[in-house]
């Protein structure tokens, strides 16, 4: 009965593996470079820096990447964060409830919205693009509404700058003052990691990624699984709203647009297939360190902001060349 | 004995198509069950409904004796009724233990999946299958026979009583089959009801016990497997009195090779496959599905690589690498999905027939003569008679015929004097079929080089001056076409299985 010609075993731990691999050595040579060229790039304010500006875009991209690996695309990650943050402006600084009211508040608008996307996606079948692209529009233009186009600061609730800037980590070991906002990124990225191999959701992601009308052969609600995958990258876009806001200690409501680009920049750099099917939560934290470092190197160098933006982009076409290639390799 | 399975009068329709009419089939347990029938007969269909994805619009399902409406996957998998689809139906970048139980995953407390029990419980299907797969491999990794087992152990781990294989070893070599039929004749045993499609005469003769035959969506009859010559399955399965064709065979053996295809060979789809086409000819192609017709086609048209072959055009051996090559050296091919691959369905009708001739119709700068274009456009809707109220309508708007001689006219307008017509009437209705066959017979007689692709053997012999017959990549047999060749003569060639010279000798 082994008569079968044994399938090639070199082939499998090859693929996601290699890609995430080749993605950790970019993310070394950048920091050897830098800390090379520079000598301040090494110093620990230097690397909180760069931590501390991963910290949204990496949430972002977490959000992303869930939405992503089902073979769909979200273009509102940016503009749901800030009218996350808008409305737990609302609820703390307007209505003045109570600091955990907000939080949860902004979190619970963060799902709502999701599903609202993962509905029009799934039941009203309007390809992910075209849907999340209307939604991006829509929650810009509602956060200007409802904050009536003026930042709402949130100096009534002094624990609220707490949530990103405040240290734990600090409190507990004095010389690596970790802010809250990197604390969230890590503590995120384990759960979402551990969500995406290890539960039915995580599954799902894949499942529908890889072929979607199979998993719907297999008798699986494909509708509500991605409803309620849409759902949670809505809630997390939500802490990204915490975050940025606590960090400004305020909404801005005319911040937002462009950060999706720079998720899906990052998600991609990790490794994850536009086309769904596969990627990484760890690929997704590479890929935003890489962000992060290579535009604060850059500057550490003194290469002025526009090149920074022009090395990103040849940084994600490399990055998908790369993966290009392996594929193509792997295939042949 | 109760049957597993009694359908009876099962009825469907589908816009435009009558799929199934009063069709019947039953299953006793423990029995391998052949299903057979033309492309088109409607074997698929009946199995898509008995496995829920489609709802029957009349007829009655039996299992074991009680009637049911199944009305979905779900449904089918509680009444232990398990498909194999002739795509298969995997998700590649999943294990396979976790393709096995796509929504039925063995779960922890808040959703966590119990991996180890997964691994364990797809484990213990396949020692009960006794084949050797590791559950937690990639599925993308396996070869095409294994993804094969994959299905079927999926299939049983719903405990089916029932098992539809939809032409199983299509894609499987020999010691392949033989792993899969070891895996039937196990599950028959344990008295496992197996529905068996194939087009492949020995197997059904090796594997099943009973032959069901359909034609055109009708039961026609059932059969025993051991005791029915292949002869009388053929003809049950063409059937159709034969409508009164009469070809006129031009000699041609004076006109010059236009196209001579020398060693094709291309993987396990094409195996060194070579013939010859005249300046004139009309050369069918027949055989069944999978059998590499349409893959000869690409091959020599340049869209797929080739291992190896010589393709030799009006006496000169051209190296064709890309289609650009192809139509370089004269030779146009017509895809059997227009739509897909032959038109721009948003664009008009001077577009369309320019498409692949813009350079003819532009300055040095790539400015576009459209009135020439709308000339040239004009001309060929006058010459084919397309019917289409100008030149600036959208392809989109007109019919499969009208449609299907705008991409003649392209390929035409680009010269090409060797046109391969893949499927050339799929989608088009009878009156405007009659008109294409006249226009291929047209261009024949104007000194084209014809090579027609067809499923239907009607059309074959209709069109045909010879007909090369295929079956799993070889080329089995040319016949001279006319009234002398039959539809059983063209059935026999494209069921002749290649066998290798040491089961020959076994």
């Amino acid at each position: 009965m082994t008569t079968l010609p044994a399938a090639t075993p070199a082939r499998k731990p090859a693929s996601g593996a290699q890609q995430k691999l080749l993605a950790f050595a970019s993310l070394i040579a950048l920091l050897v470079f830098f800390s090379v060229a520079s000598p301040n790039f090494l110093q620990t304010s230097n690397i909180l820096a760069i931590l501390q500006a991963t910290s949204v875009n990496g949430v972002l991209a977490i959000a992303a990447t869930l939405v992503i690996i089902t073979g769909g695309i979200d273009l509102s990650v940016g503009t749901l964060m800030t009218f996350c943050a808008v409305m737990a402006g609302v609820i703390l600084t307007n209505a003045g409830m109570p600091l955990p009211l907000g939080i949860v508040g902004a979190i619970a608008v963060g799902a709502i919205c999701g599903t609202i996307s993962g509905t029009l996606v799934a039941k009203m079948k309007i390809p992910p693009f075209i849907a999340t692209l209307g939604m991006m529009l829509i929650l810009k233009g509602l956060s200007l509404v409802i904050s009536g186009t003026k930042p709402i600061y949130f100096n009534d609730t002094p624990g609220f700058s707490q949530i990103s800037t405040g240290s734990l980590i600090g409190k507990i070991v004095p010389t690596v003052p970790v802010p809250n906002g990197v604390l969230i990124l890590f503590v995120l990225a384990l759960v979402i990691g551990y969500v995406l191999n290890r539960t039915v959701l995580g599954r799902y992601c894949f499942a529908l990624g890889s072929n979607e009308e199979a998993v719907r052969l297999s008798g699986v609600n494909t509708d509500a699984w991605k409803i309620a995958i849409y759902a949670l990258a809505g809630s997390i876009c939500g802490i990204a709203g915490l975050i940025i806001a606590s960090r400004l200690n305020s909404a801005q409501p005319a911040l937002g647009l462009g950060y999706e680009l720079d998720a899906i920049a990052a998600v991609v750099i990790g490794g994850t297939s536009l086309a769904g099917g596969r990627g990484s939560i760890l690929g997704t934290m590479i890929g935003a360190l890489i962000m992060a470092v290579l535009l604060n190197g850059l500057r550490v160098m003194s290469v002025a902001q526009e090149w920074q933006t022009v090395v990103t982009g040849g940084i994600i076409i490399a990055a998908v060349y790369a993966d290009m290639l392996r594929r193509r390799r792997a295939a042949s | 004995m109760t049957q597993l399975v009694r359908m009876t009068g099962i009825d469907k329709h589908f816009p435009g198509v009558h799929a199934l009419r009063s069709a019947q089939f039953d299953l006793m347990p423990g029995e391998v069950h052949a299903l057979m029938g033309e492309n088109g007969a409607g074997k698929s269909t009946l199995m898509k409904v008995l496995s829920g994805i489609y709802q029957p619009d009349g007829g009655t399902v039996e299992v074991s004796g009680q009637a049911v409406s199944i009305h979905g996957p779900r449904a089918a998998q509680a009444l232990g009724i398990g498909i194999i689809h002739q795509e298969l139906a995997l998700m590649n970048d999943l294990s396979v233990a976790q393709n096995i139980f796509i929504g039925r995953e063995p779960r922890r407390s808040f959703g966590r999946l119990d991996e180890a029990q997964l691994n364990a419980d797809a484990q213990a299907i396949f020692a009960q299958m006794k084949v050797h797969i590791d559950p937690r491999a990639e599925v993308r990794s396996l070869s095409v026979a294994r993804q094969q087992m994959v299905e079927i152990a999926k299939a049983l781990s719903f405990r089916s009583r029932i098992l539809i294989m939809d032409e199983p070893t299509a894609a499987l070599n020999e010691a392949e089959t033989n792993e899969l039929f070891a895996i039937i004749r196990g599950l028959r045993a344990e008295g496992v009801g197996v529905v068996y499609i194939s087009h492949k005469m020995d197997e059904i003769r090796r594997i099943s016990d009973r032959v069901t035959i359909m034609r055109d969506g009708a039961y026609v009859g059932t059969v025993n497997a051991a005791d029915t010559p292949i002869e009388t399955i053929i003809s049950m399965m063409v059937g159709r009195a034969l409508e009164n064709v009469h070809v006129d065979i031009p000699d041609l053996s004076s006109a010059p090779v236009a196209l001579e295809v020398r060693g094709l060979n291309r993987g396990r789809v094409i195996r060194d496959v070579g013939f010859s086409v005249r300046q004139g000819e009309i050369l069918g192609f027949a055989g069944l599905m999978g059998a590499g017709r349409t893959e000869v086609a690409r091959a020599i048209f340049g869209a797929d690589p080739r291992d190896s072959g010589e393709i030799i055009v009006h006496g000169k051996t051209e190296t064709i690498r890309s289609p650009k090559d192809a139509v370089d050296a004269g030779i146009g091919y017509l895809s059997e999905d227009r739509k897909h691959f032959g038109l721009a369905l948003g664009l008009d009708v001077r577009a369309n027939v320019g498409m692949t001739s813009l350079a003819r119709f532009s300055n040095a700068i790539g400015v576009l003569n459209e009135a020439a274009l709308e000339k040239t456009a004009r001309d060929y809707i006058a010459q084919l008679a397309i019917r289409t109220p100008s030149d600036r309508q959208e392809v989109r708007l007109l019919s499969g015929g009208n449609q299907q001689k705008i991409v003649i006219a392209k390929w035409l307008l680009r010269n090409c004097d060797i046109l391969i017509f893949d499927e050339p009437t799929r989608g088009i209705d009878v009156g405007a079929k009659a008109e294409i066959y006249r226009l291929m017979q047209a261009l024949a007689a104007d000194g084209k080089a014809i090579i027609v692709i067809s499923s239907e053997l009607p059309e074959v012999l209709r069109l045909s001056h010879r007909i090369a017959v295929m079956c799993e990549g070889r080329l089995t047999g040319i016949l001279p076409g006319g009234p002398g060749t039959s539809q059983e003569e063209i059935m026999r060639l494209a069921t002749l299985k290649h066998r290798s010279p040491e089961e020959a000798l076994a």
